[in-house]
């Protein structure tokens, strides 16, 4: 049964800014893309790079050699250790988005009224009825 | 559920205590080697600058892809000075955590070896040397030295090793493949006939700058090209070194590929074997195939490790190489790192394989306890 938790409130991470906090166990970063809230479990599946330390980007394509777009940008997250591409939206790789991933947690802006009533877990928040907050399930 | 494929990359327990045969310290500031520079060449390097054989001074012709010439992004120490320059910090991300028993340094920047000017670069290289003992090795007992030779310059080369040839903790002689000439030349014996005699691996990790094109086939556009050209500069040095009799001559010489890989080495192999069965009387100096000196002669470090899809391709490559060859080594902290957890991780090795590769083929290389 996943687990609903705390881990930020709502300005604490800034557009283009991330977080990297644990919960139940494991580290997870959270990524502000324009206003919208991601968890990507931060461990890059390659070796295990920590992602939240890893530079974003936009995403470059070409549609032939001489010319290039770039579209996205902020949402592609590369690996600190070996600059691997993740789709911050997804956790997907761009080299191989099957089958090499990093796992994705659904997010919510949750209300501070709403916390207190449960069944959420905030390991190390003092929930105040009168904020937002991050929200995540593990 | 999102579900992540983990089986790729599931880490091993790391072996305890391993041997990272490549590691690269750097200075924060070329003042570093201040203390073991005469002001001369002090002078030199604030009027002329270190002059790299390169398109501009203290400059790669190719982008490094990170800051710091090639870094890892989380390298950096907090102090902001560059990945590989603190010592404590790389105890704390590095030397520690992962279990190092012995790291051998490979200093590449700064380094004296492709200067033009000869005195210049017997001094630079000089002071990277006795940097090393002052603010590695001396320090930090787990840490091994290269001692750095100026290759195009033997002479030089010789007066070093005669400095600091029998310094143990200088574990092996050093120079870079990408040179004047093919490695092989016998302008560069002095160099093999002195590491022979003292009875220390030649360590060549891939880099030198030699003014040439990069790969055999001429200049490249792209860094991913250049970065792939040092694996045919290591075939050509191999080539080189067992066709113009090195081996014959010193068959005591152990030579240390470093960063270059060794996929390759069998289709080396089998095409120099077959050429030398028809070629074989324009250098009859040679008493055996190609490849047995090439087997006999030759270690690699594993990083940056293949990844073939099929992970039994690569056992296959390691059983040709012969598995008395590889040495584990990382290329701390620069961004094609290879973590001791993952490096082998889908290879399923025994635990014999695991301890030669991770440790005692280094050990026995390099004559670590
Ligand atoms: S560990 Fe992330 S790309 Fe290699």
């Amino acid at each position: 049964m996943p687990q609903r938790y705390v881990v930020a409130t709502a300005g604490e991470i800034p557009v283009g800014g991330s977080k990297a906090a644990t919960v139940a166990g494991r580290e997870i970063g959270i990524f502000n893309l324009g206003g919208e809230y991601f968890a990507l479990l931060n461990r890059c599946p390659h070796e295990g790079g920590p992602l939240c330390k890893g530079r974003r980007t936009a995403l470059f394509e070409s549609k032939r050699p001489g010319t290039f777009t770039s579209s996205r940008p902020g949402e592609i997250l590369r690996c600190p250790w070996h600059g691997w591409e993740f789709d911050i939206r997804t956790g997907r790789s761009y080299c191989d988005p099957d089958k090499v991933r990093t796992r994705a947690y659904a997010v919510t802006v949750e209300p501070g009224r709403h916390l207190v009533e449960g069944p959420y877990t905030a390991e190390t928040y003092s929930v105040s009825v009168d904020e937002n907050y991050i929200v995540v399930e593990v | 559920m999102s579900d992540t494929n983990l089986t790729d990359s599931a880490p091993v327990q790391a072996p305890p205590g391993v041997v990272d045969c490549d590691i690269h310290p750097t200075v924060s500031a070329m003042s570093d080697l201040s203390p073991y520079l005469t002001d001369r060449w002090k002078g030199y390097m604030r009027e002329y600058g270190a002059n790299f054989r390169a398109a501009f001074a203290n400059a790669m012709v190719y982008p490094r892809y990170n800051r710091d010439g090639g870094s890892r992004m989380d390298a950096r120490p907090p102090s902001g000075a560059p990945a590989g320059s603190d010592l404590p910090f790389m105890r704390q991300q590095h030397l520690d955590p992962n279990r190092v028993d012995y790291g051998v340094l490979q200093p590449l920047r700064p380094n004296g070896i492709g200067a033009r000017n000869q005195a210049f670069g017997e001094s630079l290289t000089a002071a990277v040397n006795e940097w090393q003992i002052g603010s590695w090795f001396g320090p930090e007992r787990r840490l091994k030295g290269s001692l750095m030779l100026t290759r195009e310059d033997p002479a030089a080369a010789l007066r070093e090793i005669e400095r600091h040839g029998a310094n143990e903790n200088f574990v092996q002689v050093s120079v870079l493949p990408h040179g004047l000439e093919p490695l092989g030349r016998q302008r560069y014996w002095p160099i093999f006939e002195a590491a022979a005699a003292l009875g220390k691996p030649l360590g060549i990790h891939v880099g030198g700058v030699s003014g040439m094109a990069p790969t055999s086939a001429g200049w490249c556009s792209y860094y991913v090209e250049e970065h792939h050209s040092k694996c045919e500069a290591m075939q050509s040095l191999v080539t080189s070194m067992v066709i113009e009799g090195v081996f014959e001559r010193f068959p005591k010489l152990r030579v240390v590929l470093v960063e270059g890989g060794f996929v390759w080495v069998p289709s080396l192999c089998w095409r120099l074997d077959k050429h030398w069965k028809t070629l074989r009387s324009e250098v009859p100096h040679l008493k055996r195939a190609p490849s047995e000196y090439v087997r006999e002669h030759f270690w690699y470090t594993s990083q940056p490790i293949e990844e073939p899809e099929d992970p039994r391709h690569m056992l296959d490559a390691m059983d040709w190489v012969g598995w008395d060859k590889i040495l584990f080594s990382t290329d701390y902290p620069h961004w094609d790192f290879d973590d001791p957890k993952f490096a082998f991780a889908r290879l399923r090795l025994t635990p014999e394989q695991h301890r030669l590769l991770f440790r005692d083929n280094a050990k026995n290389l390099y004559g670590l306890r």
